[in-house]
């Protein structure tokens, strides 16, 4: 086997060698001044990475100091593996979620696959046990084929891990706009449950402490992970495939139970996965979190290969994978611990005092450097913002006022669209339904889940409509939190907190970092009024491919806690004689509406408009009726409008909703106004209801005829029975995916 | 009554079968780890669903393998009741217990649903709650449920009443829609659908607890007459 030969420092520098692996000039004279000499080859691809946007943030860190973080029920916010948030009982929930979006572009099925591996270790280093998983997904326009390559290999990615892991997908979202044809998006949220008691945290205290390696062995697959997810997919990216990572599951599972069993071992001082950038970025934080340092032996790293270098094994991104940091003389009980599923433990190193990374390969020192240096020393970009020119021809534009001839097969058409159409197509290859806790499952406005051995249950949820982000990004952020929020509420809950994805272009241009700069300002003070702090998350920006980025998509995960399993509630009618409501009035506004993207291809001119403080009274409102037990249905309104949002709460069901409105019918029945909810009521309850939901307008009432039924002015304009919507609604996905061309 | 559930490495649905047991059916159900050689303080087995070994080389086939199975294999000689369910029905197909064998769904897709069965055989241990042709409303969750066997087989299985639950309607191009069989003693079930996931009827359905209570009824009755 022949070892290969490394460049010296001198030559690294002369021939620019650190221009390849993703430092710049300004970047690499730091890192050295940092290290006070030149950097050997090893030590240029440390820094390399740590320094990527990927693990540094190094163009959204101002932006992420805006969101509100903290409050009395957060244990943990951003900074850690997930975050906590307490739900008493000395319960608490964690969730994160992330993106995998550059590996699912070049290879879907791994790509996603591993997208879920890493979020779920995300969580399970904490000590959670993870209990529900959640996809957002966007892709291109399923016209294509090449799109549907991707949704089919990225949703079977998906199942084929989730599923073999045994960790239910209960919830998220898919869209489709042209946008994103050549740069899908694939973010994976996570929630687990732990005990007070049992949290973990990546620290590497106690000098002499024993660092240990466990799971799956060391590969050259992934290495350059963050530094590849950090640039822009352009034909060069095909070629990356070796940067894209392949998962094991099983080896996850196994890895799962043991590191759940170890983490309630007080031998254990401290664990974190070793996700992107591998066992630099988790031996280096682990340290630089501690205040101390570390010193491995990387002969002693189980490797796939014969003949790795250094570099290779400080970069490798192979799957399945966590370092930890164990009291000295007590490893054997790790060790136990991790053989009774049949996994290793593998002592690479020790906790030092001298804030250190030091790596020994074949008895040389072949990197020293500060670890400080590498995670909070990465340089901080305040990017250049411009305005763009589309945002201010569309604030120009007069409101889109759509044509709509026939009001029904208009309906019937929106419920064809593949972004409201239904998911069922997706969420049957999930499991669902594993540990046995799913009360709600996909296909309501959030999942629900019972925490057992108690009388609560878990909501969840992740949105975005990143079309309004596109048209405004500060009341799109607004509005993709608020609707979040509102998903949580209608389920029955309290919303606990964010996790938030933020999916973005090239942020080195103006235009991309301004809408960074935007919408983080509109989803803070959305987080800020519907008093949910943002307890961790991701970024991914250089989503973009031939100077076209993604629209700004960043995806809003949120959880919610009910405090009483009578209180939870679905989109779905309930009895016939109930009463429907409407809470919110609706406006004339079409900009970025499905309508809008139907009839003309493309979304311009001016989201709807939010009122924050509006919103919060009415999801209180409602909230105080469910809780009250006055609603027996509850459903947030949102793309396609009022007659969408009636004719989904009716499909699956053996009922009908006859409803009378007044107004212009197009936008009675397809405006995007938001802040909006169709409530149905019990006749008892009634006026209980109206006194707490004061907003509230009576529009129709649950018929036992399963039909839809919609009058305007005492004209009919929709007469459809549920067989009819259901055929639209759930046929549309499948069958576009059939299609040969 | 005593339950004991195997746990495979890559079993994911051994914790749903235990507290089925436990807080559903609150009879007395212990984990038992795959590499343990007896099973004789146990008065069921019960093989839960997941991906055992990951399902790598296929379904069920290394866990077959696993030293457990001689003890499960005795218990099932010995006239107790043992129940696979999905990746435990694909464990006692490759083990030998029960006739057939799995292949992809047709539609070579997982597939998560709840799905109608069809009762088949209401004499066996297992079923003797139900009524023949009562409908249950019971989740599937599989990549690999489509059972095959040869026309010999299949003529046996439906001549010795065998076939213990049918879809239905077609859920993965199962041979006579079979969901679910039982050996010729009728103290060894397999079946794809998850009775442990209906026990409760605020997630969705509580059809499936008739079949633990079944378990518990039979052996109730024959504790009594032997003892």
């Amino acid at each position: 086997m022949s070892q290969r030969l490394e460049v010296s420092p001198a030559h690294i520098q002369e021939e620019k060698l650190y221009l390849e692996m993703g430092l710049t000039e300004e970047e690499y004279a730091r890192a050295v001044q940092k290290v006070g000499r030149p950097l050997n080859f090893t030590e240029t691809g440390l820094f390399a990475v740590m320094w990527s946007e990927h693990c540094s943030y190094k163009h959204s860190k101002p932006l992420l100091k805006k969101f509100p973080t903290t409050g009395t029920h957060v244990l943990q916010g951003p900074g850690e593996g997930a975050g906590i948030i307490d739900i008493g009982d000395e319960q608490a929930v964690v969730f994160k979620i992330e993106s995998h979006n550059h590996p699912s572009a070049i290879e879907p099925y791994e790509g996603a696959a591993t997208g879920v591996g890493g979020i779920l270790r995300d969580v399970f280093s904490m000590g959670a046990r993870p209990i529900a998983l959640l996809n957002s997904l966007r892709f291109g326009e399923l016209t294509s084929p090449k799109t549907r390559y991707l949704f089919e290999q990225v949703v079977a990615g998906i199942a084929g891990y989730g599923n073999c892991v045994g960790v239910p997908t209960v919830g998220g979202e898919v869209h489709f706009d042209a946008c994103y044809a050549e740069n899908p998006l694939v973010n994976a949220m996570c929630v687990g449950l732990i005990n007070h008691a049992d949290i973990q945290r990546g620290r590497a205290t106690g000098v002499g402490n024993t660092v240990m390696y466990i799971g799956a062995a060391t590969g050259r697959d992934g290495i350059h992970g963050a530094t590849f997810a950090s640039e822009e997919l352009s034909e060069a990216s095909e070629q990356q495939r070796p940067a894209v990572q392949v998962g094991d599951p099983f080896m996850e599972k196994l890895l799962l139970e043991a590191c759940l069993e170890i983490s309630q071992c007080d031998a254990l001082v401290g664990m974190q996965d070793m996700g992107a950038a591998g066992l630099t970025s988790s031996s280096a934080e682990m340290a630089s979190k501690a205040g101390s340092g570390i010193e491995m032996n990387l002969d002693a790293v189980p490797q796939r290969e014969a003949g790795m270098s250094a570099y290779e094994m400080m970069l490798s991104e192979s799957q399945e994978r966590m370092l930890l940091v164990v009291k000295k003389g007590r490893e054997h009980e790790i060790e136990e611990i991790l053989a009774k599923w049949q996994l290793h433990a593998v002592a690479v190193g020790r906790v030092t005092d001298d804030k250190r990374l030091r790596l020994l390969h074949h008895g040389e020192v072949v990197a020293d450097v500060p670890v400080d240096a590498l995670v909070e020393d990465a340089p901080v970009y305040h990017s250049e913002s411009r305005v763009p020119s589309y945002y201010k021809e569309f604030q120009a534009m007069a409101q889109y006022v759509p044509e709509v001839t026939d009001h029904q097969e208009t309906l019937r058409s929106l419920l064809k669209q593949p972004t409201i159409a239904s998911k069922e197509w997706v969420y049957e290859q999930y499991d669902h339904m594993v540990q046995t806790n799913t009360v709600v499952a996909p296909g309501s406005d959030a999942a629900v889940l019972r925490i057992r051995g108690t009388n609560k249950a878990l909501a969840m949820t992740t949105d975005c409509n990143a079309r309004y982000l596109y048209l405004d990004p500060k009341i799109g952020g607004q509005i993709a939190v608020a609707e979040a929020a509102r998903n949580i509420v209608c389920s029955g809950a309290r919303p606990l907190g964010v996790t938030d994805c933020l999916n973005y272009g090239n942020p080195e241009r103006p235009e991309i970092f301004w809408q960074l700069e935007q919408s983080t300002d509109g989803l803070s003070e959305a987080c800020r009024v519907l008093e949910t702090p943002v307890i961790g998350g991701n970024v991914s920006l250089y989503n973009e491919r031939s100077g076209m980025a993604v629209y700004p998509t960043p995806v809003v995960g949120m959880v919610g806690l009910i405090s009483d399993l009578a209180h939870i509630t679905t989109q779905h009618v309930q009895t016939a004689g109930d009463i429907v409501y409407v809470i919110g009035e609706t406006k004339l506004e079409f900009g970025g509406s499905e309508l809008q993207k139907m009839l003309e291809g493309k979304s311009f001119g001016a989201p709807p408009s939010l009122d924050l403080t509006v919103e919060k009274e009415r999801q209180d409102a409602l909230l105080a009726a469910i809780e009250a037990g006055l609603v027996a249905s509850a459903h947030d309104v949102a793309e396609g409008g009022l007659a969408v949002a009636l004719a989904e709460k009716m499909i699956g069901r053996s009922l009908g909703l006859a409803v009378a409105l007044t107004g212009d019918a197009t936008t009675v029945l397809f405006s995007e106004s938001q802040s909006r909810f169709l409530v149905t009521v019990h006749p008892d309850k009634q006026h209980q209801f109206e006194d707490i939901v004061p907003a509230a307008v009576r529009i129709g009432v649950v018929t036992e005829a399963p039909t839809l039924s919609l009058e305007i002015n005492g004209t009919s304009f929709v007469e459809m029975t549920e067989q009819e919507l259901a055929t639209a609604w759930k046929g549309s996905v499948p069958c576009l995916l059939k299609s040969k061309d | 009554m005593k339950f004991a559930v195997i746990v495979f490495p890559g079993s994911n649905c051994d914790a749903d079968m235990y507290y089925a047991i436990r807080d559903g059916l609150k009879e007395e159900v212990a984990y038992v780890h795959y590499t343990e050689r007896s099973l004789a303080p146990f008065d069921a087995v019960l093989l839960p669903g997941g991906f055992s070994y990951g399902d790598y080389l296929r379904a069920g086939a290394i866990a077959g393998f696993a030293p457990i199975m001689a003890a499960v294999k005795q218990a099932a000689a010995e006239g107790k009741p043992v129940l696979g369910v999905c990746n435990g029905f694909q464990i006692l197909l490759e083990s030998g217990l029960l006739p057939g064998a799995m292949k992809r769904n047709r539609q070579l897709k997982f597939v998560c649903r709840t799905t109608e069965l069809i009762v088949e055989n209401d004499a066996i241990a297992f079923t003797a709650g139900y009524t023949r042709g009562q409908k249950l409303m019971i989740p599937v969750a599989h990549g690999e449920g489509n059972y095959e066997c040869d026309d010999e087989t299949f003529a046996r299985l439906e001549a010795n009443n065998q076939i213990v639950f049918r879809y239905a309607s077609d859920v993965n191009g199962s041979k006579g829609r079979i969901a679910g069989i039982t050996n010729e003693t009728g103290n060894v079930l397999g079946m794809m659908p998850h009775p442990e996931r209906a026990v409760a009827s605020l997630l969705g359905s509580d059809d499936g607890l008739l079949l633990f209570q079944s378990m518990l009824r039979n052996w109730r009755e024959t504790h009594v007459t032997t003892a």
